[in-house]
């Protein structure tokens, strides 16, 4: 039996449970954290990018120690069929400014430097301690929780769940229903090591610039996904991710797409004579501003992927879950200024705040974005790559024919895969999603 | 009672590498653990201090980043740790080692009260030498115990211990008094997983800090590479071997063809053998 009691516990040292014990630490709450893994970051796994602008908000000063790989200064979008890639890049010298705005980093050692700033604000984090059940009273407010270590439970005022994507907690707790799998991406990443200078010579860049490819196409095989390559400072970071529910329907494994990756005409020669010295796998929260789950309670809230947000049009999941969570603080702080007791009605103040945050307004944005895409992903993966990647060769190659016969075969493969209803239904239904 | 348990915090053997030009273990990045024998030692303190009361005080020489262990380690239920870390500890062979480690136990027992017993690990894992709790004991002139497989009884009043001790071709049932010094055998026990309360309190213990002048160290010749005779001439990893094992069809020949035939292989390849092993009326 321990008689002490916390103002909170924040469950999980990820970016969410990070910011949002950071937040509430820095005020001056009594706060504890608890991480399952060995150290805070030996269970997290991103791609990864970080965004400066969110960090900023909680750290101000985070470039001075944080652990960052290189800043980013080109992004590459390709679309992708079986041997080439149509591409967009965007490279500007705007991006090499005093305070950059995005960096690739390894969460392993960001989680580090971010856990070792908690427990500098004052958080006592426990590691190799889970959460095994929330601690209710007599009226249903969660007034702490129990661990698997020996000992019974501790109390808080709140308890944050930063639990990750899964959110096995607050399943178990009945706060939300399971996960569902159209609603949550498998991805697979491995790391690949190469000398900083073949960095820097393959991809075009000096110091700690860094660029980062994100490709959809066939690579995906049909199914809804995106692959990825994010410069680090010495190794390349190549993934990919596709819905739960696909893998499961077309009986594809992970690995297989990703070694399908890494030995397209496209990608090979940019990891060429790497040695792999990591993988990883991690789900990402896929279903967007429709997913979102009950936000708050009587004694909790829950942040980040555990609450599901996630911006899988634009990539961005860590900038949600770090803002979430120092949101969540920040709200949480308020009550506790006010004295007021935790309850429902009282954290509600947390959605308002998230509301009127990019991160809803953002999903909100693309509500409609995940259910077309995974409906509709043999047109927008595998159909519509190939007839752009045709589109493209056609205008490049020079044969002899006749350009408007060429413009008139480009015309005619679009129409024959998709008829012209289809087409203009599926550009109708793309631009209302996207608005 | 109080016992003192020395542990040393090592490069996690199974994380590993070693430089491809040099041949040198590469250190730098490399994930630090507890000796996996020091916690056979740790387990075994806090299962005595269960059964007959008192403390368990941890305590480790080394750079301040070994303070990590020593938390796990408070972390397991130790009460209290004590981190042994000064510059002019670096570069300690055994001898250096075992001397500044005897000086801070001598103080541990000024601070805390005289310990009943000091316990160590085996050895380490990345020095193999086993050296250390000896050396800890002559120095501290504790009665040493090593290769213990399990503490049969201990009768504080009469200060007595019965140990068992793994020795060659058996076991010794052996008594002695305390004071003990006593270095624990691996897969004798196995480590607690601490209470939520242990959890906590590691989190936020103070550890204490000691210098080699605050550990009562004077004579800092004895310390560090100048208190350390020990010379590593050179490092260097075994090279591969280019044989290969040759496979034998059994079903062919008779077993004495065999035979033959391998005898006659062995000392081709190994002349200076046969002079040695020929015998008569082969």
């Amino acid at each position: 039996m321990i008689n002490e009691e916390f103002d909170a516990i924040v469950i999980g040292a990820g970016m969410s449970g990070n910011a949002a014990a950071y937040t509430m630490a820095s005020d001056g709450l009594k706060v504890l954290q608890l991480e399952r893994g060995e150290y805070p970051g030996s269970k997290n796994v991103q791609g990864a990018i970080m965004y400066a602008n969110m960090l900023e908000k909680i750290v101000p000063d985070f470039r001075d120690d944080a652990p960052l790989e290189r800043h980013l200064v080109e992004q590459r979008l390709w679309v992708m069929d079986e041997t080439s890639h149509t591409g967009i890049h965007y490279r500007s010298e705007d991006f090499n400014e005093v305070k950059p705005n995005r960096y690739t980093i390894i969460r392993a050692q960001f989680d580090k430097w971010f856990s070792r700033k908690v427990r500098e604000a004052g958080a006592t984090v426990l590691c190799e301690t889970t959460v095994t059940e929330l601690v209710r009273d007599g009226n249903g407010k969660v007034i702490g929780v129990r661990t698997d270590r020996a000992g019974g439970a501790i109390y808080a005022d709140v308890v944050v769940l930063a639990e990750g994507v899964c959110g096995l907690l607050g399943t178990r707790g009945g706060l939300r229903k399971m996960l569902k799998p159209e609603a949550v991406a498998l991805a697979v990443k491995e790391m690949h090591f190469l000398p900083e200078e073949i960095i820097e010579q393959r991809f075009g860049v000096k110091g700690s610039e860094g660029c980062v490819i994100e490709a959809v196409g066939t690579i995906s095989h049909g199914m809804a996904g995106l692959g990825f390559l994010y410069t680090n400072k010495e190794s390349i970071s190549l993934g990919i991710g596709c819905l739960v529910s696909d893998f499961t329907a077309k009986m594809e494994s992970p690995y297989t797409l990703l070694d399908a990756l890494k030995h397209h005409p496209s990608i090979r020669p940019l990891i060429a004579g790497s040695e792999v010295k990591e993988y990883a796998a991690h789900l990402i929260p896929e279903g967007g501003y429709k997913a979102i789950p009950q936000l708050f309670g009587d004694g909790w809230v829950v942040v980040g992927d555990a609450a599901q947000l996630n911006n899988a049009i634009h990539r961005e999941g860590s900038n949600l879950a770090m803002t979430s969570g120092r949101i969540a603080a920040e709200a949480i702080i308020q009550v506790k200024r006010r004295n007021d007791p935790m309850t429902k009605r009282n954290l509600a103040l947390y959605k308002t705040m998230l509301d009127e945050s990019f991160v809803v307004k953002d999903l909100r944005k693309y509500k409609d974005m995940p259910s077309l895409l995974h409906n509709n992903a043999g047109n927008f993966f595998t159909t519509y790559p190939k007839l752009m990647s045709q589109a493209a060769q056609n205008f490049m190659r020079v044969d002899g024919t006749p350009k408007i016969d060429k413009e008139k075969a480009t015309t005619a493969a679009f129409i024959k895969a998709r008829s012209r209803l289809g087409l203009v239904s599926d550009a109708i239904r793309l631009a209302l999603a996207w608005r | 009672m109080h016992i003192v348990v020395s542990i040393k915090q090592v490069p996690d053997s199974a994380q590993i590498r070693v430089h491809p030009v040099t041949n040198t273990i590469m250190r730098q990045g490399v994930p630090t653990i507890i000796n996996p024998y020091d916690l056979f030692a740790l387990e075994e303190a806090l299962r005595l201090r269960d059964a007959y009361g008192g403390e368990v005080t941890v305590l480790t020489m080394g750079p301040p980043m070994a303070e990590d262990s020593l938390r796990k380690a408070l972390g397991y239920g130790a009460d209290r740790a004590v981190l042994l870390t000064d510059r002019y500890f670096a570069g300690s062979d055994t001898l250096a080692t075992s001397f500044a480690l005897s000086h801070a136990i001598a103080k541990i027992g000024e601070t805390f009260g005289p310990p009943d017993v000091v316990f160590t690990g085996k050895q380490t894992i990345d020095g193999d030498t086993a050296q250390v709790g000896p050396g800890i004991a002559k120095r501290l002139d504790l009665v040493q115990l090593t290769y213990v497989a399990k503490i049969a009884s201990i009768d504080l009043a009469a200060r007595e211990i019965t140990v068992e001790r793994r020795c060659e071709g058996g076991t010794q049932k052996l008594k002695s008094s305390l004071p003990c010094l006593i270095t624990m055998l691996e897969g004798t026990n196995e480590m607690r997983r601490g209470s939520i309360e242990d959890a906590l309190c590691a989190a936020r213990s103070r550890i204490v800090k000691w210098s080699a002048a605050e550990a009562g160290i004077e004579d800092l010749t004895k310390c560090g590479l100048r208190g350390s005779p020990t010379v590593v001439k050179r490092v260097f990893a075994p090279t591969a071997r280019s044989e290969k094992a040759a496979q034998i069809d059994t079903a062919e020949k008779t077993l004495r063809d065999l035979a033959d035939e391998l005898i006659v292989a062995i000392f081709t390849r190994q002349p200076a053998l046969e002079p040695e092993l020929a015998f008569d009326g082969a």
